[in-house]
Parts: C-alpha cells; structure tokens; sequence
C-alpha cells in the first residue's frame, strides 16, 4: 500500500502536468464541439437543402472516421501541405472535429423530441428560422438530451487520451513516462484510473443537477 | 528465403493499414511502421550479417527455471523491437534482422535453440518489464538500458553494447553541432524516453520545443517534414535511420550519455544470466560478436568495439 502511494506521491508533477493537459484539452473541445455540434444539428433541420446535405455528409464522414485517423491526418498528412498547425492544436482540432459530429446527432434527436406544433405557432407568430431554433426547440429539446449528451462529453474526455501518441502530453502519456522510471506499471495505471474518476464525478454531479432542474413532466 | 505466403499477406496488409494510419501514401512494401522512408528504397529488405550460428548440441543450465520452459516447450521466446533499422528490425517479408536481433539469435543457438524455433515478440518499451516478469517472453534484447531501477523487476546479461544519446539532423542543416546549440531548436523523441528527460533536465531547449512521439520513425517523419529540426536518442538507434536515408538525414556524432544495453532476463534466475553472460564473453573472444556488428550498424561507417561485462 506504502508503495501504492509512493507511485504518485514520487511522481506528483507528472501526474499534474498530464492531468492538467487533459483537463485544457478536454474543457475547449467540450466548448467546441457543443458549439459546432450544435451548429450542425441546426444545419440538419434547417430549410436549406445545401445545408442539410452539408451537414449530413460532415456526420456521415466524420462520425465513421477512426479518431486516431483524425490525429494522424492533422499531424503527419497536413504539414505535407506545408500548413504547420501546432500539436496542441492540432489535438483540439481533432477532438472537436471529432466530437462535434455526435454532439449534433444528440441534438437533432433532442430537436426531434420537441413537438412541431412548437415550431409551427413559432413560425405563425412571425418568428424567423434562427429565433425558431435558438428560442423555442432548442431550450426545450436539451432537457431531452442532457443523459446522452454527458455520455458523449464522458466518451470525450477519455478520447483525449490519443492525443498521448500525438506529442501531447497528457494522462495518456504518463504511464511511457513512469514505465521508463522503472515505476510499477499496475500502480500507474490504478492512478490513473482513479484520476479519470475524479474528472469525471463533476460531469456526472451536473448531469444530475441539470435532469433535475430541467425536469418536464410530459 | 522462405516465405509464409499467410504471414505475407498479413504483413502486407498490417503494412498497409499502419501507412494509411499515418496518414502517408506509399507502396505497401515500404518500411514497416516508418512512413518517414517512403520512396527510399534503402533499408527496406533485411539483410544478415552473414555470422551463420550453430545451435549447441549439449546446453544444459542446472536451476534455471526459464531454461527448462524453453527446453520442455522446444522454443524460446524472444522479446525485440522492430521498427529500428539495422538494430531490431522487420522487412516487408517478415524478416528480422539488426544487431540486437543478431544478439538474440547468437543467445538461442547457444541454449541449444534452433533459428526456425525462435519466436519474436514486439513488446514496447513501457511493457518490458511486465512481459519479462509474466513469462511473456524468455528474454528482451532491444536497446534496453541497464539501470539500477529496473535491476529491481528483472535481471541483465551484459552489457553487450554501449551507445550515447545523440542527434539526428537534417543533413543540409549546419546549426546544430551537438548538445549545446539545441537552444531555440525542435527536438522530437520518444514519449516519456530518457533521452527527452535529459534534454528536460539538462535544459538543452525550451519546454515548448519539445516534441514527443509513440515511435522514434514518427519522430523521423517529423524531422524530414521540418516540423522538428532534430531526433534525439541513443546513436545506435539514429544512425540506423540515417543508414536508411543517407541523402537527407545525419547523426551529429556528439554523444552526451552513456546507455549501456543489456539483455532483460527473469529477475530470479541467477543461472541463466550467467549462463548468457558466457554466451557473449565466448562470441566476443571469438570474434562472433565484432562480425555481427560490422554487418549490421558498423554498415553506418563507425567501428565499435565489445564492451567490457559486468556480471552480478
């Protein structure tokens, strides 16, 4: 048990900066795939045909594409192209890209919940597209979604850890760090474990908060 | 050559999907796991040193648990690298060849094992020890440095070479002569290796500066893309690479460490580290040792000699 502890007690600063990056990268991609995602979702049910297809073939292509994929595309193809895009960036890029397509099909299924009566007395009251969507279904559809939508954002921050093998230093690259110390791989690993576990009980705590507040009877 | 038309087609195809994953065109006998030599034909098909290794007729090591698995299961199991050229390596045919595969094959021929008995096993660097320690594998030869911390979780033979941290540049690039001129610079090595730890430590660069990558061809790729200016790790290690692609790439030839490589063995199995430590005294004495060498990383151009043992 001495030893259990030593692992991260000896090795604090480590576990700090890798953590410490998780949490950086995970809280922008959180911010921009809610947005982007939102955004497409919004372009999925929009009356423009352009963007519905656009939308839809963003979904398809990126939802199927592995996010390792992702990765290896921002940092190995496009400096090819001679675009040099940082490697942290590049991981919030890759994680956004990523995460946004899921976030949208969240939300269209929480769009979907809200009855088209809603929309329909919106747009007879005069309201345009844009007011339609941000006033009236989305507000009603995200208290439909919030389950879901913390799944994707849990599934999220766990992606992060990819960004590891993509010069990003973060949890995911602690235990090369520690196996190279000579440090017990299984005690690591624990740590780690447990730290996700710590990140993740406030998502969880929120979701809670949020069902509750949000509560609909229907 | 024999080829195993089932484990081509595999390897192909592992090829295959390990380029598209790195995001690089290329035939798919290109180098395995090295995207960075695409187009280079050099390097790609493995070649023998060309030391022809007899197994021992009579082997036998008395209280050596690990010797009486190899010998009741008919087979060793061995641990390696193989995305090093020249050192731990497979070609596009499956092939292994390198100085540390050498070593390991001088090993089996002499605990009786014959070469088509040998199985490899790829074990990354973080997992040496836990694939040691399980009885994954018999034995790890693969750049693995002798330290006092492992020393804890497994034993080495050895140290059958000694290498030094250096650099490896663009060849055109004049700027960096060695430790001391990184400032400013782009270094790029192994995630959480020693070599980036050092260059940490010692403040050769800025924080900012430094890149990390699961593999040091990765890192390579980086280098030939100018995303970073130099690859840092043990020489023995760059010079395989610059071997590789002579026209673009160089090692500084500055070292600033001294890694000396050993052979991971069970912690508890005294007999059999001494058994090996034989094993490389003899091939040293006999010239084994320098001829596997000279055709393997001496085809970089800088001689080496057998280093001194250091049994335990």
């Amino acid at each position: 048990m001495n030893s259990f502890l030593h692992t991260l007690t000896d090795n604090g600063p480590l576990f700090w900066e890798g953590f410490k990056t998780t949490v950086e990268l995970f809280l922008i991609a959180a911010v921009g795939s809610l947005v982007l995602g939102t955004l497409l979702a919004g372009a999925r049910v929009s009356p423009v045909p352009i963007l519905r297809a656009v939308g839809t073939a963003y979904v398809q292509t990126v939802r199927n594409t592995p996010l390792t994929l992702l990765f290896a595309f921002l940092v190995f193809a496009v400096p090819k192209l001679d675009i040099p895009i940082d490697y942290f960036p590049s991981a919030c890029i890759a994680l956004i890209a990523y995460t946004s397509a899921f976030v949208c099909e969240v939300v269209r299924s929480g769009i979907n919940t809200v009855a088209s009566g809603q929309a329909e007395a919106a747009r007879a009251l005069g309201m345009t597209f844009g007011q339609v969507l941000g006033q009236i279904v989305l507000p009603q559809a995200f208290r439909s979604i919030v389950p879901p939508l913390m799944s994707v954002m849990i599934a999220m921050l766990k992606n992060t850890t990819i960004a590891a093998g993509f010069s990003v230093l973060e949890a995911g690259a602690i235990p090369a760090y520690m196996a190279e110390r000579g440090e017990n791989q299984f005690a690591t690993l624990i740590w780690i474990t447990i730290g996700f576990l710590v990140l993740i009980a406030p998502l969880v705590v929120l979701q809670h908060r949020m069902e509750r507040k949000w509560a609909v009877t229907r | 050559m024999r080829v195993n038309r089932l484990a081509l087609v595999a390897t192909v195809a592992t090829l295959g999907f390990g380029l598209a994953a790195c995001g690089k065109s290329g035939t798919p006998t290109a180098t395995p796991g090295n995207g960075a030599s695409s187009g280079a034909a050099t390097g790609d098909q493995c070649s023998s040193s060309g030391v022809t290794l007899t197994p021992a007729t009579n082997a036998a090591i008395t209280g050596s648990p690990t010797f009486d698995k190899i010998k009741t299961a008919g087979k060793v199991t061995i641990g390696v690298k193989a995305d090093q050229p020249n050192l731990g390596y497979k070609d596009a045919s499956g092939q292994r060849c390198g100085f540390d595969v050498e070593i390991a094959q001088l090993i089996a021929a002499k605990l009786g094992v014959a070469k088509d008995k040998i199985e490899y096993k790829e074990i990354p660097s973080a997992n040496r020890e836990t694939a040691i320690k399980g009885g994954e594998i018999d034995y790890y030869v693969g750049t693995y440095s002798i330290t006092d911390k492992r020393k804890n979780d497994v034993s080495f033979a050895g140290p059958y070479f000694i290498a030094g941290q250096d650099l490896l540049v663009r060849k055109d690039d004049n700027s960096i002569t060695g430790k001391d001129s990184l400032k400013g610079k782009k270094v790029c090595s192994a995630t959480g290796s020693t070599p980036l730890q050092r260059v940490r430590d010692l403040k050769l660069t800025e924080d900012s500066n430094i890149s990390e990558f699961k593999t040091y061809s990765e890192c390579v790729s980086q280098l030939l893309d100018k995303r970073v200016d130099a690859v840092t790790t043990d020489d023995a290690i760059l010079k395989g690479y610059a071997a590789q692609n002579p026209s673009k790439l160089k090692v500084v030839g500055q070292p600033f460490s001294t890694e000396k490589y050993g052979i991971g063995l069970p912690h508890d199995d005294k007999a059999l580290r001494d058994y090996v430590n034989n094993a490389l005294e003899a091939a040293e004495k006999d010239g084994t040792w320098q001829k596997i060498y000279d055709g393997t990383l001496g085809k970089s151009g800088s001689s080496a000699t057998a280093p001194q043992l250091e049994r335990y």
